[in-house]
């Protein structure tokens, strides 16, 4: 099923945001914290994105994957933070130029580390899921711990860069800049893995991948590379999302990524295992549910997350759009 | 006798039969051989994760599901204790009262969570406990006016248990009797059914077992059983807090203790539980000492220093798995 010939999940999205808005004090808060969840859920989506199209296409779990964005975060972090007067001018370009640099780092680290982790860890264990999320835990336990060696176990803190701090007033509705940019990045993001999974041959043969690999090999392509470059590409986008968390949370712990897990876990089990587009859209679901309660009823927006999961799961027991396995 | 007592599961080794036999001395007679409070520490903690590992490879390596809620019937069981006796006051009622809510609590858990993910397959479940168990840790840390929060819960116990002695005794010998029960399941015909699910799902629902069945009741034994061992625990350090019940990182050392003991053997939990905290309470000392002698070489100090044991036990445990899948107690039985 696609986003496009099921769209009640959709709706369910937008009911959630329509029905926040009586719950509000006022609509300038509505708009503040609906941005704020949107940014959160596309921050979470390419964070998961890379998890779920693994899983969907070679059935492996990886636990790992929290270490891919604590990594990426630590490689941002180490760029912007020795180029601090390029963070601190208020141009800009001259922010621009440690950023690009940053998410460059970050990507290239964890999808370095991907590509090793799949050579070395993952592909003994293909096909053995309680060896697979073993190992993996083990691969998160030593790559956490490489991380104290390399950087330090304190937390270290991470201005953002100058343009982006502060907020942007739309009528009184107080919009933070680096919410925006979040916002467009995972559009920018999701827009891109679409025209890929859609608009090309790769695409085409990964969704077929996720259908039926049986399949796909037999008619003669050798589905193992095109699952490497998956897991390398998914383990960029967490080194991405790694960062981006890091600058939103504007602090890094060798931990994050095993925290920022948790919700991955729920965004992809709700989405369906496998689906980039329930992935897309379980994201949005967590992130605006979890600023709206949190809001409303701060005590309830621990148990959010939760309790949306049971729901779905009691409404569609595969997720919103159950791939082809 | 012997036989009987561990239900026809002998060691199948010599030097395991050894190894087995020096542990559960050593733990009878550990107040008298190794006096002193850290040693005492050590030996209770030491009884009490026997129990927790050994209720944990029951899920791991006799049903092969992975949980990552076991710490959280572990929190279950201290917090209960802890919550009965600081609020109501240090009765062996209000204790009783304590471990039945919590039993209970850990049984419509264990239940809930089984019946929403262990239809499905071992990826789920893991997913899933993972979340359960992570939102457990953060309501326990905001319940402060029940739990403590962050801090915990300081509690007294009744007169009887309140003679370090005595309550080391009742901790190693419920422990002990906990084990052997366990023990007796694994070797059970209700045992023999979850090995075959574990080895085979598809063949044992084919010869007419409900797999789904086996595999909850299992889940909930584990539960239990780890919910009595978080009660043990907080009767020995007369406190329950997030960090010694609850956290991801027992939660980890759990994983380790299973694998490197070896999973699918209850030995291998004990041995495995053993070596485990040990290395915890004096590896690190030799740690220490390792990077104080390095410390002119670059990298190598820190990749010694003592927090970062589980860096070395980490890779350990990978290497356990693709190649010592049966850990230690399976080195010793093949030889």
């Amino acid at each position: 099923m696609s986003l496009r010939s099921d769209w009640l999940p959709l709706a369910l999205l937008a009911a959630i945001a329509i029905a926040a808005l009586p719950l509000m004090p006022s609509a300038p808060t509505w708009i503040t914290l609906t941005i704020a969840g949107l940014a959160m859920g596309m921050m979470i989506f390419i964070m998961a994105s890379g998890l779920t199209l693994v899983f969907g296409l070679m059935d492996v779990m990886n636990f790992a994957h929290g270490a891919f964005i604590s990594v990426g975060a630590y490689a941002g972090a180490s760029v912007l933070l020795t180029m601090k007067s390029a963070t601190r001018a208020s141009s800009l370009a001259s922010n621009l130029a440690a950023i690009v640099p940053a998410v460059l780092a970050a990507m290239a680290l964890a999808g370095a580390l991907g590509w090793f982790f799949e050579r070395v860890v993952v592909r003994p264990v293909y096909g053995d899921h309680l060896k697979q999320i073993l190992v993996t835990t083990g691969g998160l336990i030593v790559c956490e711990e490489l991380i104290h060696v390399v950087w330090g176990p304190d937390l270290i803190a991470l201005p953002r860069p100058a343009t982006l701090t502060g907020s942007v007033l739309f009528g009184d509705a107080a919009v933070e800049r680096y919410r925006m940019l979040a916002v467009f990045v995972g559009l920018g993001v999701f827009a891109a893995m679409w025209l890929v999974l859609n608009r090309t041959k790769i695409g085409l043969l990964i969704r077929a991948g996720v259908e039926n690999t049986e399949m796909v090999e037999a008619l003669g392509y050798r589905i193992r590379r095109i699952f490497v470059a998956v897991f390398i590409t998914g383990s960029a986008l967490a080194g991405l999302g790694g960062i981006m968390w890091a600058m939103y949370q504007e602090s890094l712990t060798a931990a994050m990524g095993m925290q920022v897990m948790v919700v991955i876990f729920i965004v992809i089990i709700i989405g369906g295992l496998g689906s980039v587009g329930g992935c897309f859209v379980g994201a949005l679901l967590v992130g605006l549910l979890a600023n709206y309660i949190g809001y409303v009823a701060p005590k309830l927006a621990l148990g959010s997350n939760i309790l949306l999961m049971v729901l779905i799961l009691l409404w569609r027991p595969r997720g919103l759009y159950p791939a082809g396995k | 006798m012997i036989a009987r007592l561990l239900s026809g599961d002998l060691p199948r080794s010599r030097s395991l039969a050894v190894a087995l036999a020096l542990i559960v001395l050593g733990l009878a007679a550990a107040p008298f051989v190794f006096p002193g409070t850290r040693s005492l520490n050590v030996a209770a903690k030491v009884a009490v994760f026997i129990l927790l590992v050994a209720s944990y490879d029951l899920l791991l390596g006799y049903t092969g599901i992975v949980s990552f809620a076991h710490t959280m019937f572990f929190g279950i069981g201290g917090y209960g204790v802890a919550i009965a006796a600081a609020k109501l006051g240090p009765t062996w009622w209000n204790l009783a009262l304590g471990v039945v809510a919590a039993l209970a609590l850990a049984l419509a858990l264990a239940f809930a969570i089984g019946l929403l993910s262990l239809r499905v397959r071992a990826i789920f479940f893991a997913m899933i406990t993972l979340a359960v168990a992570s939102f457990f840790q953060i309501l326990a840390s905001q319940l402060s006016a029940f739990t403590g929060g962050e801090d915990g819960l300081n509690f007294r116990l009744p007169e009887l248990l309140r003679n370090r002695l005595t309550a080391y005794y009742a901790v190693f010998l419920i422990a002990l009797a906990l084990f052997l029960v366990l023990l007796r399941v694994v070797n059970s015909p209700f045992g023999r059914v979850l090995l075959a699910v574990r080895e085979n799902e598809f063949r044992a629902e084919a010869l007419g077992y409900r797999t789904v069945i086996y595999r909850t009741i299992a889940n909930c034994l584990g539960a239990l059983l780890a919910t009595a061992a978080g009660v043990l625990y907080a009767i020995w350090l007369r406190y329950t807090g997030p960090d010694t019940t609850l956290s991801f990182a027992i939660m980890i050392d759990l994983l380790l203790m299973v694998v490197i003991g070896g999973m699918g053997t209850m030995y291998g939990a004990a041995i495995g539980a053993t070596l485990f905290v040990i290395a915890q309470n004096y590896l690190q000392d030799l740690m220490k000492l390792a990077a104080d002698a390095t410390s002119g070489v670059p990298m190598l100090p820190a990749l010694l220093h003592p927090d970062r044991w589980l860096l070395w036990l980490g890779t350990l445990f990978i290497v356990c798995v693709y190649y010592f899948p049966a850990g230690i107690v399976g080195r010793l039985r093949a030889r």
